[in-house]
């Protein structure tokens, strides 16, 4: 069950930058989080010394600070969210390699462990935690005013801000949301291979925006669902499972992912023109 | 009688199925300017898309300098003489003046000065557009970035790359929606001398006075039909008006019944750097105070100051004799303001979020249930507002942006309106919204005032001012120059308080 833990990490980060997205924002920094969220949770998860929950909340919480650090500049300065999460990229890359000293975490206790690679009632855990962080976002995105505010925001910044919404305050919150979404998949991963890896996530975020845009939502903001998302990752999922089984090799896999991605959105405009 | 450049007959065109054209004919002279009119939603923009090849008919003919346009794409009609000028100015703003008008065309303009056709060269655009704009008698930099010029400078830049294509037909969408009256008095200026060099003119504008002004001829189109082609000296405003819309409208204003209560709000020396100073007025209960004055004058930039849009340099704001500070919208629509912006598209409502929602915005807080919407109520609301204010949609979940333009403005109404503001900015607020929806927009905004909500409202129609405030504030280049009684004033006294 490789493969449902590979999804449910990227629909992790699918579902974090997605809200982003959707406020007109972008996250380049899911990758790295990922890595800094799972050296800091490897580091409390050592066997017989600290209670489970302190990895969980160590680690959650290094995403929450993380995520609140890229919407405070993103709000407070006037720095595109692409540049401001393209700095903390490389800052939580390192980060990640200071609190590990540049080498793995290893030796983590069996609770930990069982996160990415237990199963309850024959279901891999990672699943679980993946249907409902699926249901928990799509309630946040389509029953909340703050899931309502992230449409306005995206749709039309100025008249959102004119129409008195808080817009800072909505964008802090999906940067922050987008942080703890990140520092799930974080413990997930390093559970599943039983190590805080400094180097681990790399690339993630690109594979998390492929997977939002595959799903319909729009860079441009203001339009998305979490739903798609998920049709997204499970598509990345199940096309690159279906190429393992095929014995393609992954340089040309990477090739086929590409004109997916291209072509989701080709379709996707196509079809709106068609309506419009 | 004038030799025809232009012939459209029996111009037909469908949208999934609904008529958008239906045997529309059109006779254009040399040298004419011919008014296309008609409310929005009557065909007129899918008339003149077809005709600069933009869309394709589905049936019917256009002959043009006798010969027929088939299947003509924009390069082909620009190139046969046919060029338009867009309301939204399609310009790209971080290139220069020169570059904008030759754009595409730098081969042609370069080759003849002998340069290899790969080499751009700029000295010898700048040069020739330098000539062209001398020509039109209007002083704008050829080397100045597009970005820094007004709307009519662009204006005046996007007719000299027409006549530089050699335009013969100029098609004009609402060139005078966003610029000042002196700026429109140049642009006739100009289009008598394109008259003159036997240009000719279709124009569009829903302002009646332009119109009169302007025009030869007047073709009427109603639902996509083809109504009538009339000389402007056989017409005046009420029996245009009546083709238009098909009935007469007997009375644009409604009636004023002057029931005024306490003063709700007073501004004092409101100031704002480069903007406006010293601007003092109050409102009471019930009443409508009129802005008045020339674009530029500052009228907007004290709207949005008070909304707390932009910041204030100084001034107190006081709403029923309580001194406040307004920082944000935030602030403002709590504090009882509402704002409906000028700028429908930018500021107004949220394009791809359905009707219900955009309403619902500004009092989503009102319609919840801890932190989740309270959909049910939320939906009564919004049902409530649709019948009150007459918003025409086929539903609820209607992308706003689907509306009409009348409509939309309904809805950002209805949203400001849902906060319970005892104070309504209204900025231009039949702006781009057609003669019928304007009189339902009247009948509302006098309803608001009798309902006792103080009313500021900012036009740059004078019927309009007239027609609807109690008093008029008149606005010259950032001060008030006049306080006038609405019943007193005319568009001659306002006019010269607006220039003072």
């Amino acid at each position: 069950m490789i493969i449902g833990t590979q999804v449910s990490i990227n629909a992790l980060l699918a579902f974090g930058v997605t809200f982003v997205i959707i406020t007109g924002g972008i996250d380049l920094s899911l990758g790295s989080m990922v890595a800094v969220t799972g050296v800091v949770a490897a580091t409390f998860a050592h066997p017989d010394t600290y209670p489970l929950a302190v990895p969980l909340l160590a680690g959650l919480g290094a995403g929450l600070l993380f995520g609140a650090f890229n919407g405070f500049v993103v709000t407070k300065s006037k720095v595109p969210p692409f540049i401001v999460t393209l700095g903390t990229m490389t800052i939580g890359r390192g980060l990640a390699l200071i609190l590990s000293k540049g080498r793995p975490v290893s030796n983590l206790s069996d609770p930990f462990n069982f996160i990415g690679g237990g199963n309850v009632f024959g279901i891999p855990f990672p699943i679980i935690i993946l249907i409902i962080a699926f249901l928990v976002c799509s309630v946040i995105l389509n029953k909340t005013i703050l899931g309502r505010y992230m449409y306005a925001v995206g749709g039309n910044e100025p008249a959102a801000r004119a129409s008195g919404i808080g817009v800072n305050r909505v964008k802090m919150w999906v940067y922050t949301i987008c942080g703890i979404l990140s520092a799930l998949g974080g413990i997930l991963l390093t559970s599943r291979i039983t190590t805080g890896q400094p180097n681990a996530g790399a690339g993630f975020e690109l594979d998390a925006i492929a997977a939002a845009i595959i799903g319909g939502t729009s860079t441009s903001g203001g339009t998305g669902t979490m739903t798609g998302t998920l049709i997204g990752a499970l598509l990345i999922g199940v096309i690159s499972n279906s190429l393992d089984l095929l014995n393609v090799t992954s340089y040309y896999q990477q090739v086929v992912m590409g004109v997916i991605i291209i072509g989701a959105v080709v379709l996707d405009s196509a079809g709106k023109k068609e309506r419009g | 009688m004038a030799e025809t450049i232009l012939r459209v007959k029996q111009l037909s065109r469908s949208f999934s199925g609904i008529k958008a054209l239906d045997n529309v004919q059109l006779d254009l002279k040399k040298g004419e300017v011919h008014a296309l009119m008609g409310e929005n939603g009557a065909g007129k923009s899918t008339f003149m898309k077809i005709l600069i090849g933009l869309l394709a008919a589905d049936s019917g003919e256009i002959i043009f300098e006798g010969s027929h346009l088939e299947n003509s794409n924009v390069s082909d009609t620009l190139k046969k003489g046919i060029s338009m000028i867009h309301q939204e100015m399609l310009v790209i703003p971080e290139l220069t003046v020169a570059q904008n008008i030759f754009l595409g065309r730098e081969k042609e303009v370069t080759r003849k000065s002998g340069w290899p056709s790969l080499w751009l060269d700029d000295s010898e655009i700048n040069r020739k557009a330098a000539e062209l704009l001398k020509q039109m008698g209007v002083s704008i930099d050829p080397e100045a970035r597009m970005k820094f010029l007004s709307v009519a400078q662009m204006q005046m830049v996007e007719i000299a790359k027409a006549i530089s294509n050699n335009a013969k037909v100029i098609i004009m969408d609402e060139p005078t929606s966003a610029i000042s009256d002196r700026e429109v008095a140049t642009l006739f200026g100009i289009i008598r001398e394109l008259k003159a060099r036997e240009v000719s003119i279709i124009y569009i504008s829903h302002k009646m006075d332009e119109i009169f002004e302007i025009s030869d001829t007047i073709t009427v189109l109603r639902d996509g039909k083809y109504i009538a082609t009339k000389a402007a000296s056989e017409l005046d405003n009420n029996s245009l008006i009546a083709m238009m819309v098909g009935r007469e409208i007997s009375q644009m204003f409604p009636e004023n019944a002057g029931n005024h209560g306490e003063v709700v709000l007073s501004v004092q020396n409101l100031s704002s750097k480069g903007k406006f100073s010293d601007i003092h007025f109050q409102v009471r209960s019930g009443e409508i105070l009129g802005l008045a004055g020339l674009m530029g004058a500052g009228r907007t930039e004290i709207a949005r100051a008070i909304f707390g849009l932009d910041p204030l340099e100084k001034g107190e704001i006081k709403i029923r004799d309580q001194n406040v500070r307004i920082q944000s919208p935030q602030d403002a629509i709590s504090k009882g303001i509402g704002y409906v912006s000028e700028d429908r598209k930018g500021l107004g409502f949220i394009p791809d979020m359905s009707v219900s929602d955009n309403i619902i915005l500004s009092s989503l807080r009102q319609h919840r249930k801890g932190i989740f919407i309270d959909e049910k109520g939320k939906e009564l609301t919004v049902n409530r507002i649709i019948n009150e204010l007459r918003i025409k949609t086929s539903g609820t979940d209607q992308k706003a942006v689907q509306l009409s333009g009348g409509n939309q403005q309904k809805v950002v109404i209805g949203k400001v309106l849902l906060a319970s503001p005892e104070i309504v900015i209204l900025d231009e607020p039949t702006r781009g919204v057609d003669v019928g929806a304007k009189v339902e927009i009247y009948k509302l905004i006098r309803n608001l005032s009798e309902k006792g909500i103080a009313i500021i409202m900012i036009s740059s129609e004078l019927p309009e001012i007239l027609g609807m405030s109690d008093r008029i504030l008149v606005l010259s280049k950032g001060r008030q120059t006049a306080v006038l009684s609405g019943k007193e004033a005319t568009q001659e006294m306002i006019m010269k308080y607006a220039v003072a």
